[in-house]
């Protein structure tokens, strides 16, 4: 029988399937913070359960921890109590840890693929919604909660429903100075922040195929953004290329076993979606969000749509929502200064990101009203931006290169926008507050984020881009 | 887990669409690695000014209101998979979440804390917020066992939809664990067949 991609993966870890019960879901590979694990371990605890198979179960610390001198103890004492915590639960359940200071740490998202934790054909959880950032190697990777946490913990297993199946195509060639973020944001805008709940989402089509591994990372990442668990891309040369001789990726008879496998990973030519979507990338200009849900995005120079051409009932949200914003129906975002820009977050933040930035921002300087934060997603991304020479490059812009972490993105720890100022991010959400108390957020590429940072306004970086 | 069966309350009414898990639990209160003490912090930067002063306009913060039924606009609890959102709901004294649809994510953890996400129609939604808008103390009664939310004053029902299985965990104080555990046995055949 014809599958899907998802179909045959999930397919193939299915422990017991009953009518009228969700599947006993069979997971290969668990990874862990600080933030969503405690409660869970405690859990055990209460219990008197171990953690079944500790070896599928991968910690790192990047949440809640500090951005700056992370070799010194964490000043604010709730963060540091839940980072020491994780290295106690680990400690005390048999878990590799990646904690600060390791050459491995790193957001979870990062480091996954980077040490080639992430492969084709893998269930992966996490407690963190933006899992689905592993769907980009052929994977069935969703967020879950503390209370499932625990589940796999003690069973290495998940009750699941197994969810429907949506296509997106996105065909075409990209234009000038529009990048993968792009693509994923115009989806998004298209089909509303709500579009893709129920669905795991494939993307396909010939501007994705084209896309790196990096790239097509930063599109499965904000699968979430429109309400689907998880986003997936079927395994390629490009995803091969990119996981051999990682640290922990398959060697040897090993990986031409895996390599064998890995090509079976695609939707067999007549299998059945629930829901097909296709878009074109010549449609796809440099993208922003104008207001507090990913869905509210547009091209950088279009007019925010007028809250009277949205439908009646959502028309109060979303008046709420351009007040936060301090925009009006029918304004153009060109021109507008902002405060601060960010770059960084599981969505962009790996080291062909900040090339991008580097090369763009090469001699160049930020300008005056802006603070530039570039925060690397992990030290690997650190190091080898160092070994590029980037961080000099990001110095005499005026950019700020800090430590890994998912710092400004969600504001847990004290890189927070202060309230009422403009961050252009390159993260993944725009919700009210989410930078901080009352800060407002305009999602971005990485090389909008950079035109932004160098002119100190919001830039169609499409005008600066010199012909090659 | 808690277990839950019938329940008749007023409502808190929240006509707000997209309201996301940063909304109801920022991110910075997430520290605590107990389940412990969420509700405090509830919707906090809509509840509360920069200050800590209470927002005045704010439903939690009008005695107007009161009850253990949260009702929201559509695509309740998108965004993050912080399962601190539910215990926040719980911990504010809610037992029951009525909306038009429900972030999945969100809706597992609801449904994984003995707290009962009801989906009902856009138009049953609005019927709800009519209802609250004439009479702020408007009553619900919600039956599990026979899936159904009922507006007392108007005698208006809607039905909805529970997986069977969730249905019978939150009837008994079931959770997930305990099931899987049960068939361990399967775990490990799974894992040596492979």
């Amino acid at each position: 029988m014809s599958k899907t991609l998802v179909e045959k993966i999930w397919d193939a870890h299915v422990v017991k399937s009953e009518p009228g019960f969700p599947d006993i879901l069979y997971i290969d590979t668990h990874l862990i913070h600080e933030v969503t694990s405690p409660q869970a371990f405690d859990g055990l605890r209460k219990r008197g359960l171990p953690v079944l198979r500790p070896k599928q179960t991968v910690a790192t610390a990047d949440h809640n921890v500090p951005t700056l001198n992370q070799l010194q103890p964490i000043k604010e004492e709730l963060s540091r109590y839940q980072v020491d915590m994780l290295t106690k639960n680990c400690a005390e359940f048999g878990i590799e840890l990646y904690g600060l200071g390791h050459p491995f740490q790193g957001i979870v998202h990062v480091i996954g693929p980077e040490l080639g934790i992430t492969l084709p054909g893998k269930t992966m959880v996490c407690g963190d919604s933006h899992t689905s950032t592993h769907g980009a190697f052929g994977a069935i990777a969703f967020g879950i909660g503390t209370s499932q946490v625990e589940q796999v913990f003690a069973t290495q297993c998940l009750l699941q429903q197994k969810p429907k199946t949506m296509k997106i195509e996105v065909n075409g060639t990209l234009g000038k100075g529009v990048t993968s973020k792009d693509i994923i944001l115009y989806i998004i805008s298209k089909i509303s922040a709500a579009g893709g709940t129920g669905y795991f989402i494939e993307y396909a089509g010939s501007a994705i195929e084209a896309l790196s591994m990096e790239a097509r990372m930063t599109i499965c990442n904000m699968s979430i953004e429109m309400g689907a668990r998880g986003g997936l891309i079927a395994p390629d040369q490009t995803t091969f290329d990119y996981i051999k001789d990682r640290e922990f990726a398959p060697a040897g008879a090993e990986w031409d076993k895996a390599l064998a496998y890995w090509k079976t990973l695609y939707s067999d030519a007549d299998a059945k979606f629930d829901s097909v979507l296709t878009f074109e990338a010549e449609d796809i200009a440099p993208m922003i969000t104008y207001g507090t849900n990913p869905g509210m995005g547009m091209g950088i120079k279009e007019l925010i749509p007028a809250t009277k051409t949205q439908p009646e009932k959502e028309q109060l949200s979303y008046q709420k929502a351009l007040n936060y914003m301090g925009f009006e129906d029918d304004s153009s975002l060109i021109g507008k200064a902002v405060d601060y820009v960010f770059i960084g977050s599981c969505t962009n933040s790996r080291i062909e990101d900040l090339r991008e930035v580097a090369d763009f921002v090469k001699d160049k300087h930020k300008a005056e009203n802006v603070t530039v934060w570039i925060v690397p997603g992990s030290k690997q991304v650190e190091q080898q931006a160092k070994n590029e020479g980037l961080d000099k490059i990001f110095e005499q812009a005026g950019f700020q290169l800090r430590e890994p972490g998912c710092s400004a993105c969600l504001g847990m720890n004290e890189d927070k926008i202060p309230a009422g100022k403009y961050c252009v991010s390159t993260s993944n959400r725009n919700f009210e507050g989410r930078q901080g108390p009352d800060a407002r957020t305009l999602l971005v590429s990485p090389l909008t984020a950079a035109a932004a940072a160098v002119t100190g306004k919001i830039t169609d970086v499409r005008e600066l881009l010199t012909e090659a | 887990m808690k277990k839950f069966e019938k329940l008749t309350s007023a409502i808190v009414p929240l006509n707000i669409e997209n309201i996301d898990t940063d909304q109801i639990i920022p991110a910075r209160f997430l520290k605590a690695t107990t389940r412990e003490g969420f509700g405090e912090n509830l919707f906090r930067d809509w509840r509360y000014n920069g200050d800590n002063t209470p927002k005045a306009d704010f439903v939690l913060n009008d005695p107007t209101y009161s009850g253990r039924i949260l009702v929201a606009g559509k695509n309740f609890g998108c965004g993050s998979s912080r399962e601190h959102a539910a215990w926040a709901i719980q911990d504010a004294g809610f037992d029951v979440v009525i909306s038009s649809f429900f972030a999945d994510i969100f809706k597992g953890n609801a449904l994984n804390n003995g707290l009962l996400p009801i989906q009902v129609s856009d138009d049953f939604l609005a019927e709800i917020f009519t209802a609250v808008e004439k009479d702020p103390a408007a009553q619900l009664d919600v039956d599990l066992e026979k899936q159904t939310v009922t507006i007392l004053a108007t005698g208006a029902t809607a039905e909805f939809e529970i997986n069977p299985y969730k249905k019978s965990c939150l009837i008994n104080g079931y959770d997930d664990i305990d099931f899987i555990l049960n068939q361990k046995q399967l775990i490990e055949e799974f894992e040596q067949k492979r």
